[in-house]
């Protein structure tokens, strides 16, 4: 009985191994698989994978509006500070007053690109954008307002 | 035809008649040693290049490919690095082992190329006890693997030159007893008789599952004497920073990490010699002619290429395994290795006195 999980051990140990063999010996003769991108060289083909997460941005739309209702939800989702809401008050078509973002501070340098404002947006009005070449002269250029200059909310957007 | 013997012979022949055999027996001697540096400078070039490569692509990665055409001049710039950074000894130290060291590793290295058949009739010094000489003088590796983490008075060192005393005593035992599984048959410990009794076909054919089980064996215990992954306990860099040789630099960590690689090489040369025919081109039986058409590929590049290949399976075994643990290695020596290798040598025996081998 002994024996028999001994050789019973020798072998599935010299299967796993072979089994680890295998696996690197197909990564080793079909270079296709790999997977390192020669970076300044493909600036222009770069091929990011989906999930990788570069900085905060707002899209806006051909008539630059954008889809955020300054609820602040962003600023109090995230962990470090990094957004900033500041609101303004409209009045609409109706003489109604609406409140409304200002600005939309986004600080670059504290954001550690956790997702979480993203995750916590009502009305998808902020994404992560796959940029990553951050580097400035000046701090003070990671201090981005992200709603374009003379942007309004989208119709229907609440 | 061309081949390393003739010019071997034609250099021997110049030199005996333009000088008195002393003063020619003494460049060849100079001759031997320079041509063995060479080749430990060329080897060294081209196994850690080789390695990194290797090691990229089996992990899905490019390697180095930026120095020179496809990154050929890597090992040639780290060399130069190497050569001008500072050889620092650090001042707790015992200075005189710790400067040894490194030149005993790179002796020994050098000791182990003598009785290797580098081609037909190619060889340093063919003495009869070939085999017992290289399983012995590589065993003196380990004092200057001791010696360097000793002296370098660092618990880390000392840790990692411990493991590694540990290990090669251990793993010799089965590396000697798996090259016992094949003298058995052959009856002789000298490298040229080796070669010349697998005339009619490599022993790792002709010894049936004891040759095979020998050779797998031999494979596992010479990665584990020669430090490698995933025996590297020695060096094991995510615990002991670099083992022996952490407080090294310059050009005597060179020294190690290219004795590492000459090391890798002449095991590997053993091996090739031992399982797979050395220099021996690969002869089926009695099939005249066909062992007559692979007669004609020069014996160097039979030594060569089987060296390589073996190196290349060292090399996939670094780059697929995670090491082990220091009780998982006493464990897979003593518990697996030796019984298993000592049994493999009973049966090669009686497969020996009975004649059941071709």
């Amino acid at each position: 009985m002994f024996l028999k999980d001994y050789i019973n051990d020798v072998y599935g140990a010299v299967k796993s191994l072979l089994v680890g063999m295998r696996r690197t010996g197909y990564y080793f003769t079909h270079h296709k698989e790999i997977i390192t991108q020669q970076y300044p060289d493909n600036r222009a083909t770069l091929d990011l994978p989906e999930r990788f997460k570069g900085e905060v941005v707002m899209p806006h739309d051909a008539n630059n509006e954008h889809r955020c209702t300054g609820c602040t939800a962003c600023e109090l989702a995230c962990p470090n500070g990094t957004i900033k809401v500041i609101t303004k008050f409209e009045v609409n078509a109706e003489g109604k007053k609406k409140k409304a973002i200002d600005k939309l501070v986004y600080h670059l340098e504290l954001c550690t690109m956790c997702n979480l404002c993203v995750v916590a947006c009502p009305s998808d009005a902020i994404k992560m954008a796959q940029t990553f070449e951050h580097s400035v002269y000046d701090r003070s250029e990671f201090t981005k307002v992200l709603n374009n200059p003379g942007s309004k909310i989208m119709e229907g957007v609440e | 035809m061309w081949s390393l013997q003739k010019i071997a012979n034609t250099i021997h022949e110049w030199l005996n008649t333009t000088f008195n055999s002393t003063i020619a027996t003494t460049i060849e001697m100079v001759i031997a040693g320079v041509a063995v540096i060479t080749l430990f400078a060329l080897l060294g070039l081209v196994l850690v290049l080789m390695e990194r490569r290797i090691a990229a692509w089996m992990q899905i990665r490019l390697g180095p490919n930026r120095v020179g055409p496809q990154g050929l001049l890597q090992s040639m710039a780290d060399t130069i690095k190497l050569l001008v950074k500072e050889g620092l000894t650090p001042n707790g130290a015992d200075k005189f082992l710790f400067n040894l060291a490194p030149f005993i590793a790179m002796i020994v290295a050098m000791l182990l190329m003598a009785p290797i058949a580098f081609a037909k009739d190619f060889q340093l010094w063919d003495l009869n006890i070939g085999v017992l000489y290289i399983s012995s003088v590589s065993s003196i590796m380990v004092i200057s693997i001791l010696m360097a983490g000793w002296s370098s008075n660092n618990k880390y060192s000392l840790m990692g030159a411990m493991r590694s005393g540990a290990q090669i005593v251990s793993y010799e035992l089965s590396a000697g007893l798996a090259i016992l599984t094949i003298i058995v048959p052959i009856g002789s410990l000298q490298f040229s008789e080796i070669v010349q009794s697998q005339v009619n076909g490599w022993w790792i054919f002709k010894g049936h599952i004891p040759a095979i089980i020998a050779f797998v064996i031999f494979m596992i215990a010479v990665t584990a004497e020669t430090n490698r992954a995933p025996f590297d306990l020695a060096e094991a860099e995510s615990e002991l920073t670099a083992g022996f040789h952490t407080e090294y630099s310059g050009m005597k960590f060179a020294l190690f990490f290219l004795s590492e690689y000459v090391n890798v090489f002449i095991v590997c040369a053993v091996g090739a010699t031992l399982f797979l025919g050395g220099w021996m081109p690969f002869h089926i039986g009695h099939w005249e002619s066909f062992n007559h058409m692979m007669d004609y590929i020069p014996s160097s590049v039979w030594f060569f290429g089987k060296t390589f290949a073996l190196i290349f399976l060292i090399m996939w075994f670094r780059w697929t395994f995670p090491r082990l643990r220091i009780d998982q290695l006493l464990n897979l020596e003593w518990k697996y290795l030796l019984p298993i290798s000592m049994f493999n040598l009973l049966l090669m025996t009686a497969l020996a006195i009975l004649g059941w081998y071709f």
